[in-house]
């Protein structure tokens, strides 16, 4: 017998604390953008380019939390029985919303390669780890989509999830050998690194506040949504029985 | 008792294997066909001669799909994977049963596919070169036949498993793919690896070996469990 647990009385998904959450998440966004795009001044080297800097940094910062959250929401759930379902949906959404940030990376990124290396692509070994990654974690999120109990789903992407952990490292040491061994690319290659000043950074960190506490909001939204669902799709045979058995009751 | 299960695993799979002559009639034929289209595609000789060793462990990759999803389809027909886990067989002895089954299906079609090779793309093998290039066969069939088997389990009774298994099974063979390729690229007389680096790579793919023998063996009974 599946337990789940109703996360709130009403149909939605929302509380106090989340609205709170995500008004905050909402100013310091409209911070980060005011700031990156108005008030702070180009850089020397990159130009206007580095505002993409501002949303670049903290994506990737997000989607790296995302997926941290999710290996350690995973071990939970798979080695815990008490409660395992939740913290399988907490890895479940972090891994979506991981996904979605990650994807943001990857396009902003390919966007400042091509205005500072002028290519939209190197086969550098961050750059081709994180392309790994991405993939992995869009492999993680179709099994989630397999037919099977919320339990089977629970422990197969559990058990995905831990193999990623065993995978990443593996993946990332053998690209960097890879690469090491090849020839940097000499007309293209130029320094990345930024210098910035006292606002830039300031608003570089806003950015990874504002993005987390949008994550965190996302998160909780999204685990909420799927213990709907669990919900609907466990009871939903209870349901259909007690809506038959009153339509034969005589009025 | 372990050993006994996985032993019968591998000569049941192998006797099925033996008696559709699936490997040899139809996975076999794929693999060199996806090694001429490559040097179709590439349309020129140094450059096939230089790429020979990824093409030869990128087709291995692409078979290996096939042989995987084939080995589980055979479980799944007629719910032979439900009867042996009401029959209490050891998911560790399961998964290191089919696994050699298929390492033993993978290192045959390497070896078909490294002699496609010289055939087809003129690679030369030197005799020093052996033990380098067989050692990166056996490492290189053991690192795919161990994840296709985890995954193939992952997937198998479920929809959408034939979509699914390249997905999953692609990005965490990049290691094995990597490793294996730019051995075997030395052992075929590439100038830009050396024998060190070679067997450097040989190392990565024993720790990928090693790592997903053990992740393998402890997870592929839970995986298997219908529910708890």
């Amino acid at each position: 017998m599946t337990t789940i647990t109703t996360p709130t009385t009403s149909r939605s998904t929302s509380t106090t604390a989340t609205r709170v959450l995500g008004t905050v998440a909402l100013v310091l966004m409209a911070w980060v953008v005011v700031s990156g795009l108005f008030l702070t001044p180009a850089d020397v080297v990159q130009l206007e380019s580095v505002r993409i800097m501002y949303v670049h940094v903290p994506s990737a910062w997000i989607a790296y939390l995302a997926f941290v959250t999710t290996a350690v929401a995973s071990a939970i759930s798979l080695f815990r029985r008490h409660r395992s379902l939740g913290f399988d949906r907490v890895a479940g959404a972090s891994a979506e919303v991981g996904v979605l940030f990650m994807a943001i990376t990857l396009v902003t990124g390919s966007l400042w390669g091509r205005l500072t290396w002028g290519t939209f692509w190197q086969w550098d070994p961050r750059l081709t780890t994180t392309a790994f990654l991405f993939v992995t974690y869009v492999g993680y999120l179709a099994i989630r989509r397999l037919d099977g109990t919320p339990r089977q789903r629970a422990r197969r992407s559990a058990i995905l999830a831990l193999l990623a952990v065993l995978e990443i490292p593996l993946v990332h040491f053998s690209v960097v050998l890879w690469r090491s061994l090849h020839q940097e690319a000499s007309v293209l290659n130029t320094d990345g690194d930024v210098r910035l000043d006292g606002l830039m950074l300031f608003t570089l960190f806003s950015g990874v506040i504002a993005f987390s506490a949008a994550f965190a909001w996302f998160v909780v939204h999204r685990q909420r949504v799927a213990a709907m669902e669990d919900l609907r799709l466990t009871s939903g045979l209870d349901v259909a029985l007690a809506e038959r058995r009153a339509e034969a009751v005589p009025s | 008792m372990i050993r006994r299960t996985a032993t019968a695993v591998f000569r049941k799979d192998l006797l099925i294997e033996w008696r559709s002559r699936a490997l040899l009639t139809r996975v076999v034929p794929f693999a060199v066909l996806v090694l001429v289209l490559f040097a179709i595609a590439l349309d020129s000789e140094p450059l096939v001669l230089r790429a020979g060793a990824g093409l030869v462990w990128m087709t291995t990759l692409f078979s290996a799909l096939v042989i995987v999803q084939r080995s589980f389809e055979l479980e799944r027909r007629d719910g032979a994977l439900d009867v042996l886990k009401t029959l209490g067989v050891d998911g560790t002895a399961l998964f290191l049963g089919k696994a050699a089954a298929l390492i033993v299906q993978l290192l045959t079609l390497v070896v078909i596919l490294v002699a496609g090779a010289v055939v087809l793309y003129g690679v030369n093998v030197e005799p020093s070169a052996l033990v380098l290039l067989v050692t990166t066969a056996l490492l290189g069939s053991c690192g795919i036949g161990l994840v296709g088997t985890l995954y193939g389990g992952l997937v198998s009774g479920t929809s959408g498993r034939d979509t699914l298994l390249p997905l999953l099974l692609m990005p965490v063979t990049a290691p094995v793919l990597i490793g294996a390729s730019r051995a075997t690229e030395s052992a075929f007389g590439g100038d830009a690896i050396d024998a060190t680096t070679a067997w450097a790579w040989v190392g990565l793919l024993a720790v990928f070996v090693a790592a997903f023998a053990v992740a393998g063996a402890v997870s592929f009974g839970p995986l298997l469990d219908s529910d708890s």
